[in-house]
């Protein structure tokens, strides 16, 4: 699904990724950890391709071919989805609008038939049950006045409906209460499938209670430097990141 | 045919002014009293405060020739047809050149006590009202239009009456030859818990560089609802200059729509006097400009009562070297204690050459208050252009959808559900159609 | 809010410290203004030709000048004629060689004040320049600063030892063309601060100037300017204070700041001239002009602190003409009894990437009337300027005013500007949940106002940041229920 090869990237003048290698395969749930400026962010916005970094070095792959040099749109309809950390409010611009326009563009994209309406409404609706939304939502404009556990739960909204291929969940469990965590899990676990891959971003453990990683990396100074299966993000709750820093 | 007066400003206004004088002698006070303030003051000019980033040369600087009678008074009903809201369900009051076209308009039944009729017609009525709102002004262009105008709207609504239908009030401009200067003066009374939609547009029909000079009275008194939307539409060419002066009254609701997309020079001013508790008063608009033009909001609320809440939105896009001009002061008086004022003015330039200028202002006597105010200049926002890439969209329709968005902001406030809808409509398909999204 | 009103009222009764009259003989020039007063004045100062000459045109041009009445003020015209420009204390025959041989007297009234000038009671790290009056009684720490190359003097004694910087730098950040206000000065001004730091230095310690005006039906009509040589830096402070007095006082200063490239500026005002009464009578004028011109890359940064006087009309502005430069202004600025201050800045981008901040507190309280009025202003060439204001005001009694007149004027569409502004009243829930812990009604008013000043607070040095606080809860006692 996913291959990073040696990836380097700086802003300005800083490097923050110093050679990052990571192996997703479909199926797979991975789980990226490490305390604040260890790149972790860059990391989601470089996979997601954002401005204004640089890319200095390595490769990135999906399914085969190399990402790093389409557009954020085009990457989002070869599905990378980024759910992001601060979800930006587009006062004016109506969620239903929004995200339908959304949906379309992708689905033309993999040669799928784009929803009408009423369709797409049906569809929507039904999802955002299942996300504990309120319908109200969908007329309100996207994440403006929203409150932070509405912006991270109406992500994932948008994830579901766009139905990625690799989802990129870059601290989506900041700020949420216990409820609204286990329904933003739910949510990331029932698009789960054998074709799809997650990369889920975290700074605690508490996340991967519900969201059970096949594999838990450490990355630190823009390296990973240690990986291993879920027993590790215990260890890290337990022990902190200091034992694996002084080794690395 | 038309007949026009050619005047020298301040050397032969006293021709023009003998010719209007023919239109509602019991208006004679009024008249010779706006224009002995106007010989006084002349035009404002940059070094006032008030007019400091408008500059009126493009309207002193064409001739100035009073429009005494219609331009045209055989204009096809198709004409009509083609302007904005005319599918609509509406009264229609239209008016040429700042004179009432019994033939174009169309009033239906109204409910008993309604009025609906154009000003001439009931001057010997209303004529010590006329002036009463707008009197204390210093602004010269009130006097010019007190010394000239020749018709306008007249909607008066009684007590506990609700207008039936939208009101939609028509102001061609006929616009043929440099200096038509059309003066209109409009006259609201919603007395206390009557209702009503009014729609105001203001059209030209030829490219000349004529002017409009309106002023509007609006009393709302106690409980009243009213909602106003204007739409100034006219050539790139003309000179549009309106006042609106209201005075509302006890929890009377007022929501103020302006939409100005065209003129060569657009002003507006906005004069909001919230007399009794319990107002809610929404102040909003926007404005699209490219090219020259300029369009500037100049507007004081004055909260002289507590329990009042006064919304200003304004948003503006500017493309070319067109220039946006805000002006926002909310007074709040010592006895206006609990007063709710937003204030908000934000502008979207999108070539290297636009202009804004912004005074978003509080003066507040009173300790209770809350007030807040804000205004932002800037390009799109780049965060919301890479969250909707990152979503599929593609640069330019994340620039269109953020586009669409700034201007529905201010659009969706409107209430009335089809005109709501037909405004959307119409400023979207100018900016895909008349501006160049890049 | 009735509960409070009793309160609120004793508000206007607080005392001003520094209201003293120091009894010492002094040499004043009789009120009036006309070109003689102006060649006293030079003469007294044994200042060059060019000078004498700049101060000549500067009044011609002043006599051709009305009093600007734009800002939110409202005062009796000042007479110019009844105010006298230059008072100084006698000297003994030539006067003293150093701060020692300073007339006690003096000494012991910036004792007073808080401002040992003597050796052994110096603030440490921090050399005072004293003006009393029109002339500077002296400046401490002077040898050292000269060892980093720093010049730190009064202007009188710049424009005798450092004439060619004077002449060079004098007039270039605020011509006398400016206003009103800044012709009269450069007309008649008397003294004031004069600061050079050498390319690439880093001055030692902190400047300060600590103005005092003492003598009655005098004005007061100092001169500062400062300039930091390339990739230097200095961090500068003045403070003010005046006996009270019944009659008003004029204050009117100007204050240029030159940064080249890649330098710094950091002025840092606690501005406490005697406010006058609860009737607004008495008080200080306080008129001033301040402006800075950044080079590429430069930084000059504001701060000020406004307690005092009765009218400030008072704008510290920034000109950042140099590319990446960096424009800052935080401000408080308190009204109470009959106080009117009409203060803000002037942000001016020309150069590209420039950015500027402003961050002004007002508080209004008895009858005093509180005004933020600023420009921030962005050319065509001004490519991705940036600014951000925030004007927050917060009212105390229902006798004040608060006011906002920001003026936004942007010609590039790489510009991103955004102002934001409040007015709110402390809130009684706030006071109550204060007093259900057990604080005093005033204890919460201070702890409240200082919560609302403290990103203004950060920005003073250290030492000033407590100063600043403590004449802030002063300014209130008594405030509130």
């Amino acid at each position: 699904m996913l291959e990073i090869k040696n990836l380097k990237a700086r802003i300005e003048e800083k490097e923050i990724l110093k050679g990052i290698n990571l192996s997703v395969n479909n199926g797979e749930v991975h789980a990226i950890m490490g305390p604040n400026g260890s790149g972790k962010s860059t990391l989601a916005s470089v996979l997601a391709g954002r401005e204004g970094y640089d890319i200095t070095d390595g490769e990135v792959f999906l399914r085969g071919n190399d990402i790093l040099e389409l557009s954020p749109e085009e990457r989002a309809r070869e599905g990378v989805f980024l759910a992001f950390q601060y979800p930006v409010e587009i006062p004016g611009v109506n969620s239903t609008y929004f995200l339908r326009s959304a949906v379309n563009q992708v689905r033309k994209h993999r040669g799928e038939e784009e929803l009408d309406a009423m369709n797409f409404l049906k569809l929507v609706k039904a999802k955002m049950k299942e996300l504990e939304l309120a319908e109200e939502f969908l007329k309100r404009p996207v994440n403006a006045g929203f409150s932070g556990g509405e912006k991270k739960r109406n992500e994932i909204l948008q994830m579901t409906m766009l139905n990625p291929s690799l989802a990129v969940l870059d601290e989506t469990d900041s700020g949420l209460d216990i409820d609204a965590l286990r329904i933003v899990a739910d949510g990331v676990n029932r698009i789960k499938n054998q074709n799809n891959a997650q990369i889920v971003i975290t700074h605690y453990q508490r996340l991967l209670d519900y969201i059970v990683p096949d594999f838990v990396h450490v990355l630190y100074d823009g390296r990973i430097i240690k990986s291993g299966d879920k027993t590790l993000a215990h260890d890290l709750e337990e022990k902190g990141y200091d034992w694996l820093i002084k080794n690395a | 045919m038309s007949s026009t007066t050619v005047i020298e400003l301040a050397n032969d206004i006293t021709n023009a002014f003998a010719e209007i004088t023919r239109i509602g002698p019991s208006m004679l006070p009024l008249r010779q009293a706006g224009l002995d303030r106007f010989k006084r003051s002349g035009f404002p000019t940059t070094n006032e405060e008030d007019w400091r980033f408008t500059s009126l040369k493009p309207f002193t600087e064409i001739p100035f020739e009073i429009m005494t009678d219609s331009g045209e008074q055989l204009l096809d009903q198709a004409i009509l047809d083609e302007i904005a809201f005319s599918q609509h369900d509406t009264d229609n009051l239209v008016f040429i050149d700042g004179h009432f076209s019994d033939q174009l308009s169309q009033i239906s039944d109204q409910p008993e006590g309604v009025t609906v009729s154009n000003l001439a017609s009931a001057f010997d009525i209303i004529d010590n009202k006329i002036g009463l709102l707008s009197g204390k002004d210093e602004n010269p262009l009130i006097a010019l239009n007190d010394a000239f105008f020749t018709d306008g709207a007249w909607i008066h609504i009684p007590a506990n009456h609700s207008l039936s239908k939208p009101v939609h009030l028509v102001f061609l401009s006929t616009a043929k030859k440099d200096g038509q200067a059309s003066h209109s003066r409009n006259l609201i009374i919603a007395e206390s818990n009557a209702k009503g939609t009014i729609i105001e547009s203001h059209i030209s029909l030829g490219h000349a560089a004529a002017s409009t000079n309106v002023v509007t009275e609006s009393q709302l008194e106690d409980g009243s609802n009213l909602e106003h939307i204007k739409l100034q539409d006219q050539s790139p060419q003309s000179i549009h200059l309106a006042s609106l002066h209201s005075n509302l009254g006890k929890e009377a609701r007022y929501a103020f729509h302006s939409f100005a997309l065209g003129a060569q020079l657009s002003r507006n001013n906005l004069r909001m006097n919230l007399a009794k508790p319990g107002i809610d008063c929404m102040l909003n608009g926007l404005y699209m400009t490219r090219g020259s033009q300029l369009a500037d909001h100049h507007m004081i609320v004055n909260h002289a009562a507590p329990h009042c809440d006064s919304h200003e939105y304004f948003n503006g896009i500017l493309y070319d070297q067109s220039r946006g001009v805000f002006h926002g002061r909310i007074l709040v008086q010592p006895e206006a204690q609990k007063t709710d004022a937003k204030q908000t003015n934000k502008n979207l330039i999108l070539s290297e050459e636009a202009t804004v200028n912004t005074k978003p202002q509080l003066e507040i006597y009173a300790d209770d208050v809350k007030c807040t105010h804000g205004a932002t200049i800037g390009e799109l926002d780049k965060d919301a252009i890479f969250y909707l890439r990152a979503r599929g969209l593609d640069t330019k329709a994340a620039q269109q959808m953020l586009m669409h968005g700034f201007t529905g902001e201010i659009v969706d406030r409107i209430q009335h559900n089809a005109i709501r809808e037909e405004l959307n409509e119409l400023v979207w398909s100018r900016l895909e159609n008349e501006h160049n999204l890049n | 809010m009735s509960a409070n009103t009793d309160t609120i009222d004793e508000f206007v009764s607080s005392e001003y410290k520094y209201g003293f009259i120091t009894d010492i003989e002094s040499e004043s020039l009789d009120p009036g203004l006309n070109e003689d007063v102006i060649k006293f004045i030079s003469a007294k100062k044994n200042e060059p030709e060019w000078l004498l000459n700049w101060r000549l045109k500067a009044f011609r041009h002043f006599e051709k000048m009305e009093n600007p009445e734009w800002a939110h003020v409202n005062y009796p015209p000042v007479n110019f004629q009844e105010i006298s420009y230059y008072s100084a204390p006698k000297k003994k025959g030539d006067g003293p060689k150093s701060l020692d041989e300073v007339d006690p007297k003096l000494l012991e009234t910036y004792e007073k004040l808080g401002v040992p000038l003597h050796e052994r009671a110096r603030l440490a790290g921090v050399a005072v320049d004293a003006v009393f009056d029109s002339e500077s009684i002296g400046t401490t720490f002077k040898e050292d600063l000269a060892k980093a190359g720093v010049i730190f003097c009064s202007m009188s004694e710049a424009v005798q030892e450092h004439p060619e910087l004077v002449k060079k730098y004098l007039g270039t950040v605020v011509p006398y063309t400016d206003n009103y206000y800044s012709a009269l000065n450069s007309a008649v001004f008397s003294d004031g601060s004069f600061v050079y730091i050498p390319k690439g230095t880093r001055c030692p310690m902190e400047l300060s100037t600590y103005f005092r005006i003492n003598a009655a039906n005098t004005g007061q009509f100092e001169r500062t300017l400062i300039i930091a040589e390339e990739s230097s830096h200095v961090s500068y402070l003045e403070g003010c204070t005046a006996p009270m007095r019944d009659e008003n006082q004029l204050h009117a200063a100007v204050v240029e700041l030159v940064a080249l490239d890649n330098s710094e500026i950091k002025y840092s005002t606690v501005q406490n001239w005697y406010p006058g009464d609860e009737e607004g009578r008495g008080g200080i004028y306080n008129f001033v002009t301040k402006r800075g011109i950044c080079k590429r890359n430069a930084k000059i940064s504001w701060t000020q602190v406004e307690t005092g006087s009765a009218i400030t009309w008072k704008y510290p502005s920034v000109i950042l003409q140099g590319d990446n430069s960096i424009g800052e202004f935080y401000s408080i600025a308190l009204t109470n009894k009959a106080q009117q201050a009409d203060t803000g800045t002037k942000m001016v981008h020309i150069g590209k990437n420039t950015r500027s901040t402003i961050i002004s507190k007002g508080i209004s309280a008895g009858k005093g009337q509180n005004s933020y009025r600023g420009l921030v202003q962005v050319g065509k060439k001004a490519s991705k300027a940036r600014n951000f204001s925030q004007c927050d005001s917060l009212l105390i009694g229902d006798k004040c005013g608060a006011h906002t007149f920001p003026y936004i004027e942007a010609k590039n569409s790489t510009a991103r500007i955004e102002h934001e502004a409040t007015t709110s009243k402390i809130g009684e829930d706030q006071i109550f949940y204060c007093n259900q812990r057990g604080l005093e009604t005033q204890d919460a008013v201070n702890m409240i106002v200082n919560g609302f000043c403290k990103e203004v607070f950060r920005e003073l040095p250290m030492e000033f940041a407590v100063e600043a606080q403590k004449l802030l809860d002063v300014s209130l006692e008594g405030s509130v229920g």
